[in-house]
């Protein structure tokens, strides 16, 4: 479970550049509820992706993961409650380690790291199984270097990294925004049935009002740093793209110029 | 090239096969273009002959050698990770003041350690001479050394440090605290350079405050060779590279240095050692066909 309580978040305090990217924030995601956030640049998405990982620490608020306040702890004291897919596919894996080793890594996210073999055959034979269920030929290249591949099996095998350790959350950051609309599709397939198998509480940010509305049971829209539609049940399976554009043009009170960038 | 002198080529480069493996944690690892290195190689060398001079076991000495090179390594990362120094211009300032502390251990500017016992003291009367006995002795060291090291980074630990080098956003996300990541590795990479540097004083004979000019150059030059001859296969391969590129770096030197035919002397070595480092770096380049 997520819960965010009357979060402010202040970009360059007391500079002529000053911003309020979150202005009182307050959400509550239920255990296993899939809640996707939609935004144009610069309403707020990110920041509070940040927010949860850890990333940013608002300057007012509370951030509760689980039964745990998360309010002042930096990205890696919270590492193993919040499990995440980065947009950029470089980000969230090292290219230098090879697959398994990048699997290793993150199977003891949030753990305390020895010094026994991070690769013994037991974890050896895990890691190819799990990396075998994507069918993507990956369970026979474990030893190759992570930036041999592409784009799209990085996203792949970032999300079998987010499921290898427990979570309270996994949050999705437009992670197949970077991909070629058939990856793209590939990742969103995935996910969808990690989600769903794990029961995972997660937050997925995305560009796509497309796939906002989609996938999930929740969808909240962001803009000027506050909440400005939190639509579920019903409601929300009645909500078309169209919907959510008119719903844009009123509140920004002015036409957009590229809807395709909306819709993408 | 007599037999001795390429004997005595092996072993220096030996001695400075901890400086390359300790350059590699730093430089290649963590990503952490580390000069400290200039300062804690004539530390180690210090603080043994100081330690030696007073009595002190040998052995110990090399290990206390080893705990002032880490707090140097620590300092260094201090700089850069607590007041936001760049980590270049943390490491020199670090190198820097080393030099005076180094006067400072040693009172002067050069022990001597003639007839005093080493840790190599016990192997001189067994038979062998003394010139393949100081290579072997270190020898089998480096490979103790390359074995602790290569079983490390393959660790669960090891792993999270390698992130922290490669991709410290990932690193931070898996829950590695990268902060703590920098310090531990500079105190590991600067010990093994102050081992480096108890070694050298112990099979040369002296402790001197200028020996640590260039131990950085030398060891990224061992680092270099190593990679271009053996390729990135993996850590082990890598640390293998260090050690042998530290020593084909010595033999390389002590070639170009003994041909009459060349007109070189001692006081070339740098200019030598540059040109050395600049065709390795180049080598890889040459063989892809001169792309560059």
């Amino acid at each position: 479970m997520i819960s965010v309580n009357n979060i402010q978040v202040i970009f360059g305090k007391g500079t002529p550049l000053q911003k309020q990217a979150l202005n009182g924030v307050s959400l509550t995601i239920e255990q296993g509820s899939f809640v996707t956030v939609i935004g144009s640049n610069g309403a707020g998405k990110s920041t509070l992706l940040g927010v949860l990982a850890g990333d940013v620490l608002p300057s007012e608020g509370q951030v509760m993961i689980g039964k745990t306040d998360v309010s002042r702890k930096g990205t890696a004291a919270r590492a193993g409650l919040v499990a995440r897919v980065f947009q950029d596919p470089l980000t969230g894996s090292c290219g230098a380690l090879s697959i398994e080793e990048n699997l290793a890594l993150a199977a003891k996210r949030g753990e305390a790291r020895g010094l026994a073999a991070a690769l013994g055959p037991k974890r050896r034979e895990h890691f190819r199984e799990r990396i075998a269920e994507l069918n993507l030929g990956l369970e026979n290249r474990m030893g190759d270097r992570m930036d041999l591949l592409s784009g799209g099996q990085r996203q792949a095998v970032s999300l079998v990294m987010a499921t290898l350790a427990g979570s309270e959350v996994l949050l999705l950051d437009e992670h197949t925004a970077a991909l070629d609309p058939g990856m793209a599709e590939f990742v969103m397939n995935l996910t969808q049935k990690i989600v769903s198998e794990r029961k995972l509480t997660t937050m997925m940010v995305t560009h796509s009002m497309r796939q906002a509305l989609d996938y999930g049971h929740r969808t909240i829209m962001l803009h000027g740093g506050e909440i400005v539609l939190d639509v579920a049940g019903d409601s929300r399976k009645e909500l078309q793209v169209e919907d959510l554009i008119a719903m844009f043009r009123r509140i920004r009170g002015q036409t957009l110029d590229d809807d395709a960038l909306l819709i993408g | 090239m007599s037999l001795i002198a390429f004997w005595g080529a092996v072993e220096l480069g030996l001695v400075y096969a901890f400086v390359a493996v300790g350059v590699f944690l730093a430089f290649r690892v963590l990503d952490f273009p580390d000069l400290t290195v200039d300062g804690s190689f004539p530390l180690g060398a210090a603080v043994t002959a100081v330690l030696i001079i007073a009595g002190v076991n040998p052995w110990l000495a090399a290990c206390v050698a080893m705990v002032a090179g880490a707090a140097a390594g620590i300092v260094t990362a201090m700089l850069n990770v607590r007041f936001k120094i760049l980590n270049l211009l943390a490491s020199i300032l670090t190198m820097i003041a080393l030099f005076s502390v180094n006067l400072r251990v040693m009172g002067k500017p050069n022990v001597a350690l003639i007839n005093a016992d080493t840790m190599l003291s016990p192997f001189y009367g067994l038979g062998l001479r003394d010139f393949y006995v100081r290579p072997l002795f270190i020898g089998v060291l480096v490979v103790i050394a390359v074995i602790v090291v290569w079983r490390f980074l393959e660790s669960d630990a090891g792993l999270a440090m390698r992130a922290t080098g490669a991709n410290a956003r990932m690193a931070r996300a898996q829950g590695v605290d990268t902060n703590r990541q920098i310090y531990l590795g500079m105190a590991i990479s600067n010990a093994l350079v102050a081992f480096g540097g108890a070694l050298f004083a112990q099979t040369n004979g002296f402790a001197d405050v200028t020996s640590g000019v260039g131990t950085i150059v030398v060891g990224l030059a061992a680092v270099i060779i190593g990679e271009t001859l053996l390729g990135a296969r993996g850590i082990l391969i890598a640390l293998i590279g260090c050690v042998l590129g530290s020593i084909l770096y010595r033999i390389a030197i002590q070639l170009a240095l003994s041909t009459d035919m060349l007109g070189l002397q001692a006081s070339d070595l740098n200019f030598v050692t540059a040109a050395l480092v600049t065709f390795a770096l180049v080598l890889p380049r040459l063989r892809r066909g001169g792309a560059a």
